[in-house]
């Protein structure tokens, strides 16, 4: 077979085809993930939004195998370059995945060993698995140091987590990842628990060596706008499902989904002169007992009888003939969604 | 260095709980009815005599001025004469037998981490399994039965049906003394296993949920560095503070399982010291396991620090 012409969208690196995330509790099955697809390729850098809640941590865990016990995948395919790993035997799916995922986590505290050196806590993975000298993971951990904007590594190496300031420590963890020589980065909320200012900074960092490694990006995150800045797609999560998915321009301007539409309109504006914040009334429904047919129906402004008429969740389909532009609203025909609600957000983010 | 400072400041907390205690064993022996240099003449004494005596013993003094001399006295290594055997120093007496104590700590505290640690940690690898269980019961007999039983049951088995070990004394020589010491430092060691093997099992499940173990999975770590490399040394944090306060607690039992396997050491002499009414081999001793407690809660802490860099600072 002769390689694939180098036009359109690249095979996708990582491939998450209809997962099923279960979590069995005193109540029930807690159905976390309820049959999301998802893909990045090489160099791209996609999305995931949703509130608190929505599974979009958790499926980030499942991309990378490593479920909180008692979590577990209860269907789909999970793809790395075309090859699905969930068939395959516990340690061999573990390394390949491993091998070619890492992972940035929400509060670097936490994420960091408190008990060993920051610095051998970066040059572990091409000690014990790359397979170098003691010297040589040490001069690599220096290296990556540097490559995150770390000043001064040689001396940073030897300090542990609470000695370095919230940014820094979120670096270090960034080197951690970056130690495995990855393919594609999952980043849960890295920049949370940061300073504005050093959230810019992290950000910029990882989409420096985003760019610079051709490595896959896959960023959760509930601020849009740090979505909107870094992602080329974005998916947005409700109740364990993905209820659009598309291009971020298209997406954020001309949302084909109620509930984004809220989430963009739930973003604080400066301007304005309202003085409440806009928020979606209602909670996010118990996974436990899902309600039939589209999730957000309960809390949408626009929901009808037909809505909730299939007891089965409403399918992503393609909002115009052609286009990779998704929702799961069954009504998305019949509502008219881009007249004011996003203006503000939008209009800041094009200029 | 700032493990070199931390260390120096722990070792200056010392001296007024050292003090303190010095206080505190010399008030025992006031605060027990009866004088002295009555149970040393005996009740037919005369006034006259006894009052001689009080003056060479320094009894006649005012109270601040006894404990000075007596503090004084301690500092030297002077403890006093024992009654019990005329004319022996007490601390001859006291420190000619400490080796085998220190020995029989020290090597039950070998015995009780060795055997700790595996079996926490292959309860902690799979909860809930039925490994986990076992070595969660098991253990839990040794709780319910006192060292000195225990003891006797080694004797028998290891012993005398066996044949493998001696069941008394102290041997002669390195390798006497280790053939000698095993039995009672594996009863020592018996006795702290429930707790230990739980509370580091307890650690350890707390550990192996946290954010930096996923870490060190998605690093793609084999599963004993992430247990190992990374659970063991948090998770051994909160264990050795158990261990240290177990430790203290061991020293007392050491009178106990001293007696049961004659082995010369000072809770051996503290047996028959209280036994024959001698007081001030009984205060030594009292100081002695009063400062190897203070000892072993400053080894406690320095472990501590050592282990989790974030105890320095405080």
């Amino acid at each position: 077979m002769t390689a694939p012409a180098q036009s359109g969208p690249a095979a996708p690196v990582l491939e998450a085809v209809d997962l099923h995330v279960e979590i069995p509790l005193p109540m029930g099955q807690l159905k976390a993930v309820r049959g999301v697809s998802l893909s990045v390729g090489a160099g791209e850098a996609v999305g995931l939004v949703g509130e608190s809640g929505c599974g979009k941590s958790i499926t980030l865990r499942a991309l990378l195998g490593l479920l909180p016990v008692p979590a577990r995948v209860t269907g789909g395919a999970l793809l790395l370059d075309g090859v699905d790993v969930l068939g395959m035997a516990e340690r061999r799916r573990q390394r390949a995945l491993t091998d070619a995922i890492s992972m940035v986590f929400q509060d670097s505290l936490t994420a960091l060993n408190p008990v060993m050196r920051v610095g051998d806590q970066i040059a572990e993975v091409p000690r014990r698995r790359l397979g170098m000298s003691k010297a040589e993971a040490h001069a690599r951990a220096i290296d990556l140091m540097d490559q995150v904007g770390i000043p001064e590594p040689e001396q940073r190496y030897r300090a542990y987590p609470h000695q370095l300031s919230g940014g820094m420590r979120q670096r270090i963890c960034i080197a951690i990842a970056m130690s495995t020589e990855p393919r594609v980065i999952l980043a849960d909320e890295p920049t949370t628990a940061l300073d504005v200012t050093i959230q810019a900074q992290v950000l910029a960092v990882i989409d420096k060596l985003r760019v610079e490694r051709e490595l896959g990006l896959v960023l959760v995150s509930h601020d849009l706008a740090v979505v909107s800045q870094t992602c080329s797609r974005i998916y947005v999560m409700y109740a364990g499902r993905v209820v659009e998915a598309g291009q971020s321009l298209p997406l954020l301007t001309r949302s084909e989904h109620p509930y984004t539409d809220a989430l963009l309109r739930s973003v604080p504006d400066p301007d304005a002169t309202v003085e409440r914040l806009a928020s979606i009334p209602g909670q996010p429904p118990m996974l436990v007992d899902v309600p039939p047919g589209c999730a957000f129906a309960p809390r949408c402004t626009f929901a009808r009888d037909v809505c909730t008429a299939d007891p089965n969740p409403p399918e992503l389909e393609p909002v115009s003939v052609g286009g990779s532009h998704t929702t799961a609203c069954v009504r998305h025909q019949d509502i008219d969604l881009a007249s004011g609600a996003v203006s503000a957000f939008v209009a800041e983010k094009e200029a | 260095m700032q493990y070199a400072l931390y260390v120096v400041r722990r070792l200056l907390t010392l001296v007024p709980v050292l003090l303190g205690i010095t206080f505190v064993v010399f008030l025992l022996l006031k605060l027990i009815p009866g004088d002295p240099a009555v149970t040393l003449l005996g009740v037919h004494a005369t006034p006259a005599s006894v009052a001689e005596l009080h003056k060479q013993m320094g009894l006649d003094k005012p109270l601040y001025q006894q404990y000075l001399s007596f503090l004084g006295h301690a500092l030297q290594g002077n403890l006093g004469v024992s009654y019990q055997y005329r004319g022996v120093s007490v601390s001859s007496l006291v420190f000619g037998n400490l080796a085998p104590t220190l020995w029989l700590i020290v090597v039950g505290m070998f015995f009780a981490i060795v055997i700790t640690v595996p079996l926490a940690m292959i309860s902690a690898n799979k909860p809930g399994s039925a490994t986990d269980g076992a070595v969660r019961a098991i253990p839990l007999i040794g709780i319910g039965l006192p060292s000195f039983w225990v003891g006797v049951m080694l004797i028998l088995l290891l012993g005398l049906k066996v044949k493998i070990l001696p069941v008394s004394g102290f041997g002669e020589g390195f390798t006497g003394h280790v053939q000698h010491i095993i039995l009672p430092a594996l009863t020592i060691a018996l006795a702290q296993l429930p707790i230990l093997i739980r509370s580091l099992r307890a650690s350890m499940l707390e550990v192996l949920v946290s954010d930096y173990i996923v870490t060190a999975k998605a690093k793609g770590l084999s599963r004993s560095r992430v247990m190992f490399g990374h659970a063991l040394r948090n998770a051994g944090v909160a264990s050795v503070t158990v261990l240290g306060v177990n430790l203290a607690y061991l020293i007392g039992s050491t009178v106990a399982v001293e007696k049961v396997f004659a082995l010369n050491g000072v809770g051996f002499e503290m047996y028959n010291a209280i036994l024959g009414r001698d007081l001030p081999v009984v205060q030594a001793i009292t100081l002695i396991f009063a400062v190897l407690v203070v000892m072993v809660n400053l080894l406690t802490d320095l472990a501590h620090a050592a282990l989790d860099p974030r105890v320095r600072l405080g």
